[in-house]
């Protein structure tokens, strides 16, 4: 493929793929995300591919592997279209049946979506009460195309956004994306537009811009699912970034235990190099970017921005005292503009819809939409993506189809595991930055576990106290000690060793922790803790005062209650 | 010394990412996906090729979950601890092929057959407990499940 050479040849390009689609043709579009690989996605690709040869049908159907469209629970996915046609738990000997029916334009009724509360079948993909209330912005595009190919991306409207900004100057995009109130999808919130301004404006020849996909926090993986499912828009945002900072040199740090988004990831830069939409003289603007990807160690701290440089550097990930902030002084002491996934796949949005568009949605304080991941103890686990300013309840009853067994909700925890609970009396809070901060937990990068009645607030205090524990680097000795401490407590009180004064001894620690340590990992650690005292306190009552666990989940020995 | 099958994976590695100091951590990755661990003498060898003390390489590889400074199973058994995991009853998985295998999480069955570790969510919270050998994804595990899907790893 010769390198595009202007926005001419772009638009040429654009053109002849779409001219070389047939509308008329049926789509049959399979979930190849992690998740659905766990139910045997590649043998169900593999059956389509095989039988809609058998049928004789090549000429009429595609088979399209694709990313993650979100509802995980039902996988595998698989969607036919242009009829919209939406089918779940598919398994390779369903096949044949499905491509039979698409030959003769009906439809596998005993595949389709049970709607529970009408009993009734559920045909299309629009009409499934798990994304009739999403507004899929961003994840959305998942679905529509093969992640492998940059020519679906380009025909379903890719790299507009980059032509388009690539046309602008530098400050205007800028001033587009300040506008816009974008903040942060990774964890602070910070606008984006200002953290942009500073990096353009450090004084320094060479600058840096780095992708945050070191997904640490358990229970989240929307950005896994971006960079997997539609690496492109990650690109696309990353390569405006570059153009209105002024950086040549991007890195992508991606978690090693994603291994499917670290190939797609190189496939897609692979291809958009091909094309000339990274390097040298990206559509002969004269403008030069390029981009490496690099995989984490395993290190859930590596999230933190110093931390991340550090081993961006080939250092141990220990985080660095912020004096000077990485967007003056970062990577190799250079400004440095760091972003999450998700952040980034923002940008062509703004860029293609305008700053007053966007603006729209969501809340005051909290622009746009927001992927959350939903799991735990709830009836539809996945990926939703929603306005800022949805409800929780929203969120986990009509989105998540609320809690499975027949039990009840107890809690949802937000923001990973420096985040925290929030019991059921908050569910009509609207979920944007301010209001989870307000209610002492954060937004963090949009986790949301949800937690039932058969979960001992405790123990998830427990739980993750030792998780941080463990990822703490030890160079701060506030968030190496006072973790140990903290766990050692928490473990005492789940295994019926808890003493009257615990609880405020743990606040303690908690206080100290959160004002002395080094980073965000530590200050924010307290957390779970807190939050689960400030809702629970009943609760670690009656593991120190009647060592039961009303849960039932702690083993509380029998020698302990003597 | 490290042996001359070692020292060409590191010559190996080390070209292929040009002999870049900054990517220690990719470096060490690659290797290990060949060897299988990382030796001492690969360090030592790593610390030459890349001129950084072995000081730096010793402590990037023992700070990294990923690395391991001990030969490791033929199949690498990953407990999925992540939170969406631990409701829905991951620790007692864990509990059961460590009775099974007779080793705690991070441990080589003697006769290299398994290495037990525990990862922090892989993404596929939908199918929890998730038990990952391999490259192989097993979802909805149960202690009595996983047993069976340990005897198919030779």
């Amino acid at each position: 493929m010769a390198k595009l050479k202007s926005f001419g040849d772009l638009e040429t390009l654009k053109k002849s793929i779409t001219g070389k689609r047939d509308p008329k043709k049926s789509v049959i579009a399979i979930c190849n995300g992690t998740g659905c690989q766990a139910y045997g996605c590649k043998s169900v690709t593999a059956a389509f591919q095989d039988e809609v040869k058998k049928q004789n049908l090549a000429d009429k159907v595609d088979v399209m592997p694709i990313g993650c469209p979100g509802f995980c629970e039902r996988g595998t996915l698989v969607m036919v279209r242009p009829q919209g046609i939406f089918y779940q738990r598919v398994r390779p000997k369903d096949v044949p049946e499905v491509v039979a029916a698409i030959g003769k334009n009906s439809v596998v009724d005993r595949l389709l979506f049970t709607d529970r509360q009408t009993g009734a079948k559920v045909t299309h993909e629009s009409d499934v009460p798990f994304y009739k209330k999403q507004r899929r912005l961003i994840i959305g595009n998942n679905g529509l195309i093969d992640s492998t190919s940059i020519d679906d991306y380009l025909a379903i409207g890719g790299y507009n956004a980059l032509a388009k900004a690539l046309k602008m100057k530098p400050e205007q995009i800028i001033d587009e994306v300040k506008k816009s109130g974008l903040r942060g999808r990774g964890g602070a919130g910070f606008p984006t537009g200002s953290k942009w301004e500073t990096t353009r404006n450090a004084h320094d020849e060479v600058k840096y811009i780095i992708a945050n996909a070191d997904e640490g926090d358990p229970g989240a993986f929307m950005d896994r699912a971006l960079v997997e499912g539609n690496p492109h828009s990650v690109l696309e945002g990353m390569i405006i970034g570059a153009y209105a900072i002024g950086s040549h040199q991007g890195y992508m740090y991606i978690r090693n235990e994603y291994p499917l988004a670290v190939k797609n990831m190189r496939t897609a830069i692979q291809m958009a190099e091909e094309y000339g939409l990274l390097g040298k003289n990206i559509l002969g603007t004269g403008f030069d970017f390029t981009l490496k990807i690099q995989r984490g160690g395993g290190a859930f701290i590596c999230g933190e921005s110093t931390a991340l440089m550090a081993s961006l550097e080939g250092k141990v990930g220990e985080p660095r005292a912020k004096y000077v902030h990485t967007s003056e002084q970062g990577l190799w002491g250079k400004p440095t503009n760091l972003n999450n996934v998700e952040t980034w796949a923002n940008v062509p949005i703004i860029i293609n819809n305008g700053a007053a568009w966007y603006s729209q949605i969501g809340t005051k304080g909290s622009k746009g939409t927001k992927i959350f991941s939903l799991v735990g103890n709830i009836t539809n686990t996945g990926l939703v993506e929603v306005p800022m300013g949805t409800t929780l309840k929203e969120i986990v009853f009509d989105i998540g189809g609320g809690i499975p067994k027949g039990r009840k909700f107890k809690a949802v925890q937000t923001g990973g595991p420096s985040g925290g609970v929030i019991p059921e009396s908050m569910l009509d809070m609207p979920v944007d930055y301010d209001e989870l901060t307000k209610a002492g937990s954060m937004m963090g990068s949009g986790g949301m576990i949800v937690m039932d009645d058969k979960t001992c607030m405790v123990d998830m205090a427990r739980y993750y106290t030792e998780f941080l524990e463990g990822e703490s680097c030890g160079k701060c000795l506030p968030c190496r000690e006072g973790l140990r401490h903290m766990k050692a407590i928490l473990t005492g009180i789940t295994e019926g060793r808890g003493k009257k004064e615990d609880i405020a001894l743990l606040e303690e620690i908690c206080a100290t922790l959160g004002d002395a340590a080094l980073c965000q990992l530590g200050a924010s650690a307290p957390n779970p803790v807190i939050s689960t005292i400030r809702h629970f306190r009943a609760e670690y009552e009656a593991h120190i005062n009647e060592h039961k666990c009303p849960a039932g989940v702690c083993k509380i020995g029998a020698a302990a209650v003597k | 010394m490290a042996d001359k099958k070692q020292k060409e994976v590191v010559k190996q590695v080390l070209q292929k990412h040009q002999h870049d100091k900054a990517l220690l951590v990719d470096v060490l990755q690659d290797i290990q996906a060949e060897i299988g661990y990382l030796p001492k003498e690969v360090l030592v060898e790593t610390s030459k090729g890349l001129g950084v003390p072995v000081s730096r390489v010793y402590s990037v590889a023992t700070f990294f979950k990923a690395f391991s400074l001990t030969p490791r199973g033929r199949n690498l058994i990953n407990v999925c601890m992540g939170t969406a995991c631990h409701v829905r009853g991951s620790v007692k998985v864990l509990e059961q092929i460590e009775k099974e295998l007779k080793i705690k999480a991070g441990e080589t069955t003697p006769d290299l057959k398994y290495t037990l570790e525990t990862v922090n969510c892989v993404g596929s919270c939908a199918l929890g407990p998730m038990v990952i050998v391999g490259e192989d994804y097993h979802g909805e595990m149960t202690p009595e499940k996983v047993v069976s899907v340990l005897a198919n790893y030779k």
